[in-house]
C-alpha cells in the first residue's frame, strides 16, 4: 500500500485509506478542496497530504535528469564543485597526500586510534587549520569542537594557534618577500575566537545538539568544520539497549551527513578503539559496531607502526588504502621527522574493500 | 537535573500530546525518530519537526567561544587552572602542573612509587595559595590501605620545613586530608555519589583515588579486570572533575600483558608479514591493568616506570605536550627528579612500561 509510505500522521493515513485513496497516483490529479471533503479535514491539511505525496512521487520516478528530479546533480556538476572547493589540510603534508589533498568539505570522515595517538590533537589542529585564510590557500572559516569526553585543552589549542601564526607569517614573508601590506592579520586570540565550543555531557545533549547545529549553522553561515570528539564516549556508557543505541546513531550520522552537504562544510567524527575476537584472536578495532561502520564516507585509523604514527586510510569510496606517517610536536600536527618518502607508501594486498570485509 | 518538555515552551497543543503520551523529557523524545513520533502522537511532520527543533535548541548546552574558556581559567583559577607538583621538568612539560577539571592518570608497578606520589599531590593541594598550593581540602580514596600519615607529615617537614615548622601547620595541613577507605565497589560508588554533593560544600580541591585498578579487581578477581564494565565510573568521575573543575588523579596497577593481546588493526596483520622487523618480544612486557576503554577516558597518562635500576616518570599521553621521561628517586621529603630536562620519547617506548633491574632496596 503506497500512503503507507507517506510521512504523514497515522490518522490522517487512516482517513485516506478508509476514503479509498491507497495509491499515490490516485491522489496525484486531486484538488486540495475535493481531498479536504473527502476525509472531512481542513483545507491546509490536504494541502499537506497531497505536498507529501506528490514529492514522494517524484522521487519515486527519477528520470535521469537533473532538469527533472529535484534536488538531483549530475557527477559532471560535482566533479566541477569539488575541484572549487580547497581540502581542509591536516599540517602534515604525507597525511594530506593519501587524503587526495586534506579533509574533504561535503564528507563525514571518521577518525579512530587508540588513546594517546593523538586523535584530540588532530581536532584542534584541524579546528585552528580551517581559519587559515583564502588568500593561505585555506578555507577562511570557523570551527565547531563538541567535546563529549572533556579532552580539550586550551593551553594546547593555544599553542597550535600560535604555531599556525609563525608559519603563516612564514609563508607570507617567503612569496611576497615581506611586503608590509600583506602581513598576517590573524592573531592566536582570534583563531581562539573563532572555535565555538560545546561540551557534551549526555547523549540526550548530543542527539540535542546535532540536531540543533541546522539552526546554528544557517546563523553562522561561515562555519567549515564540525569536529566531535568522540562520537563515543556516551553511546559507550550505561547502554543497554543495543538496537536503541545504533538507532540513535544511525539517525546521527545521517544528519551529519546532511550537514556537510547542505552547508558544504567538513564534519569529522572521532572514535575510539576496542578489542575484537576475529579469526581466533584478538585484534584492535573501533568501537561501536559493524553498522555503524557502514555510518562514515571516509574513515582513517590512526596507529602505532613500529616508532612512529602512522594514519591510514580504511575505507574510502575515492581514495585507495594507504598509509602515512604522521607526527605530533610541539607546534601541533606535523610531518614526520624521520619520514623520507615523498608521499604516503601503500600497504599490499589491501583494496579499500577488504578491511571492511575482514572486520565483518 | 533534566529539562520537562513541559518547562520548554512548546506550542500548547503540542505539549499535550506529549504529556499524553507520556513523554516527559528531552531524553525520551530525542530517544524516537520523526517518524516514530508522527506515530505515536499521531501529528503531522511539519509539527513534529518544529517541536523537535525547539526541544534540541533548549536541551543542547550553549556554546563557548575557545577564547573565552582560556580568559575565564586564567582570571578565575589558581595558578591558570593547575596543581604545580613542585617537579619543575614535570610542570613545565604539563603548563604549570596536572590540570583541573580532567582525569590524570598514574600507572606503574607495585612498589615503584605511585601511592609516594599521591601523598606529595595531597600535601601541596592543601598548602596555602601562597606556597604554591590550593588552600583546599583533599578526599583521598585510598582503596588499598596504604596511605601512611606519618609519611606524609615526613614529606611536608623535609621538602617544606619553611612551612611545617610553623607551629601547628602540620596539623592543619595533614587535617586537610580527608582518608576514605571502601572496602568494596559498591562502597566506591557511593562514596563518590556522596562526595559529588560535599566537594562543592567544603572547598574540596583534589580528589585521589589510590587506586582504581584494586577497587576494581577486588570485586570481580584478576582473572578479567579488564573486562569489567567500568562505564558508569568512568563518566561520574570525569563529569565530577569537570563540573568541579578539581585535578583528579586515579593510579592503575600493571599486569603482564598475554600472548594474545589485541596490539594491532586487522589491516595491519598483512603488511607485517612482509615487514623484515620481527615483532617485540612481549614477554617482560607490562600492561595496565584497566585496558582500552579506561585509557580512553584518562586525559592525562604518567607512567612510573624502572629500566635498568633507574626510575623514570613519562607522560605517556597528553594532549599538552610531547611524550618525555624524567629519571627521579624518592627519599625522605618524597619523590624528586633527578634532571628536569627529560629527554624525548619515541614510538613503542612512549606506552610501553619497563620494569628492569629494579630492586626495592634502593628505596628502603
Amino acid at each position: 500500500m503506497e500512503v503507507g509510505r507517506l510521512p504523514i500522521s497515522a490518522s490522517q493515513r487512516g482517513k485516506l485509506i478508509s476514503a479509498g485513496y491507497t495509491t499515490l497516483s490516485s491522489l496525484s490529479s486531486l484538488s486540495p478542496s475535493d481531498l479536504a471533503r473527502d476525509l472531512n479535514i481542513p483545507d491546509g491539511e490536504a494541502v499537506e497530504i497531497l505536498k507529501v505525496a506528490s514529492l514522494t512521487n517524484r522521487l519515486d520516478k527519477p528520470d535521469g535528469s537533473h532538469a527533472i528530479v529535484n534536488g538531483a546533480q549530475t557527477a559532471w556538476d560535482m566533479l566541477h564543485e569539488e575541484q572549487l572547493f580547497p581540502r581542509l589540510t591536516t599540517s602534515c603534508a604525507d597525511m594530506d597526500g593519501i587524503l587526495g589533498g586534506g579533509i574533504n568539505c561535503k564528507e563525514v570522515t571518521e577518525i579512530g586510534g587508540v588513546p594517546g595517538i593523538g586523535k584530540t590533537q588532530l581536532g584542534i589542529q584541524l579546528a585552528v587549520n580551517v581559519q587559515i585564510p583564502v588568500d593561505y590557500g585555506g578555507l577562511g572559516g570557523k570551527a565547531i569542537y563538541i567535546d563529549t569526553e572533556g579532552s580539550f585543552m586550551v593551553e594546547r589549542a593555544l599553542q597550535i594557534a600560535e604555531a599556525c601564526v609563525v608559519d603563516m607569517s612564514e609563508y607570507n614573508d617567503l612569496l611576497r618577500k615581506g611586503n608590509r601590506s600583506c602581513q598576517v592579520k590573524v592573531q592566536p586570540n582570534d583563531i581562539l575566537e573563532n572555535i565555538f565550543y560545546f561540551r557534551i555531557c549526555s547523549y540526550t545533549e548530543q542527539m540535542a545538539l546535532i540536531n540543533y547545529l541546522d539552526k546554528f549553522i544557517s546563523e553562522h553561515k561561515d562555519v567549515k568544520i564540525v569536529i566531535v570528539d568522540s562520537v563515543t564516549f556516551h553511546f559507550r556508557q550505561d547502554f543497554e539497549d543495543l538496537a536503541l543505541r545504533t538507532r540513535l546513531l544511525s539517525g546521527m550520522a545521517l544528519k551529519l551527513m546532511n550537514l556537510a552537504r547542505n552547508y558544504n562544510l567538513a564534519v569529522v567524527i572521532f572514535n575510539q578503539v576496542t578489542t575484537k575476537y576475529i579469526e581466533g584472536s584478538f585484534q584492535l578495532a573501533l568501537a561501536l559496531g559493524d553498522s555503524w561502520s557502514h555510518s562514515c564516507t571516509n574513515r582513517v585509523i590512526l596507529y602505532w607502526n613500529g616508532d612512529e604514527r602512522y594514519a591510514y586510510i580504511d575505507k574510502s569510496p575515492s581514495l585507495r588504502s594507504a598509509s602515512a606517517p604522521f607526527a605530533v610536536t610541539s607546534k601541533g600536527i606535523r610531518n614526520s621527522a624521520s619520514n623520507s618518502w615523498p608521499s604516503g607508501i601503500s600497504i599490499e594486498n589491501t583494496s579499500p574493500r577488504s578491511s571492511s570485509i575482514r572486520s565483518g | 537535573m533534566e529539562t520537562k518538555l513541559k518547562d520548554m515552551g512548546l506550542p500548547k497543543s503540542i505539549a499535550n500530546v506529549f504529556a499524553a503520551r507520556n513523554i516527559t523529557t528531552a531524553k525520551e523524545a530525542l530517544s524516537l525518530t520523526e517518524f516514530e513520533l508522527m506515530q505515536l502522537l499521531d501529528v503531522g511532520l511539519a509539527d513534529v519537526a518544529s517541536a523537535v527543533a525547539r526541544i534540541s535548541e533548549i536541551a543542547c548546552p550553549p556554546y563557548q567561544t575557545v577564547l573565552s574558556l582560556l580568559e575565564q581559567r586564567i582570571q578565575k583559577e589558581t595558578h591558570g587552572g593547575h596543581l604545580p607538583t613542585r617537579l619543575k621538568g614535570l610542570d613545565k612539560a604539563l603548563c604549570g602542573g596536572i590540570p583541573f577539571g580532567v582525569l590524570t592518570e598514574l600507572v606503574g608497578p607495585a612498589g615503584i612509587g605511585k601511592t609516594q606520589f599521591c601523598m606529595k599531590l595531597s600535601l601541596l593541594a592543601s598548602l596555602p595559595e601562597a606556597y604554591g598550593g590550593l588552600n583546599g581540602r583533599v578526599i583521598y580514596i585510598d582503596v588499598e590501605s596504604k596511605l601512611s600519615s606519618r609519611r606524609i607529615i615526613e614529606i611536608g617537614a623535609e621538602s617544606l620545613p619553611e612551612i611545617f615548622h610553623i607551629k601547628g601547620m602540620a596539623q592543619e595541613m595533614a587535617g586537610r586530608i580527608l582518608v576514605l577507605r571502601p572496602s568494596s565497589l559498591l562502597e566506591l560508588t557511593e562514596s563518590l555519589q556522596q562526595i559529588k554533593v560535599s566537594i562543592f560544600q567544603h572547598q574540596v580541591k583534589l580528589l585521589v583515588i589510590d587506586s582504581m585498578a584494586a577497587a576494581v579487581s577486588r570485586d570481580y578477581g584478576h582473572a578479567a579486570p579488564r573486562q569489567h564494565p567500568l562505564g558508569w565510573h568512568i563518566s561520574f568521575i570525569k563529569s565530577l572533575a569537570e563540573s568541579s573543575r578539581i585535578p583528579v588523579v586515579v593510579t592503575n596497577q600493571v599486569r603482564s600483558q598475554s600472548r594474545d593481546e589485541a596490539c594491532q588493526y586487522a589491516f595491519q596483520e598483512q603488511s607485517k608479514r612482509k615487514a623484515s622487523e620481527a615483532p617485540a618480544g612481549y614477554d617482560s612486557h607490562l600492561v595496565a591493568a584497566l585496558g582500552i576503554h579506561w585509557a580512553h577516558a584518562v586525559t592525562i597518562r604518567l607512567v612510573l616506570e624502572a629500566k635498568s635500576g633507574q626510575r623514570f616518570i613519562k607522560l605517556a599521553k597528553s594532549p599538552i605536550s610531547p611524550p618525555i621521561a624524567f629519571p627521579f628517586t624518592i627519599t625522605s621529603s618524597g619523590i624528586s627528579l633527578l634532571n628536569d630536562d627529560g629527554q624525548e620519547l619515541k614510538g613503542t617506548e612512549i606506552s610501553t612500561i619497563q620494569y628492569q633491574g629494579f630492586h626495592k632496596d634502593i628505596f628502603l
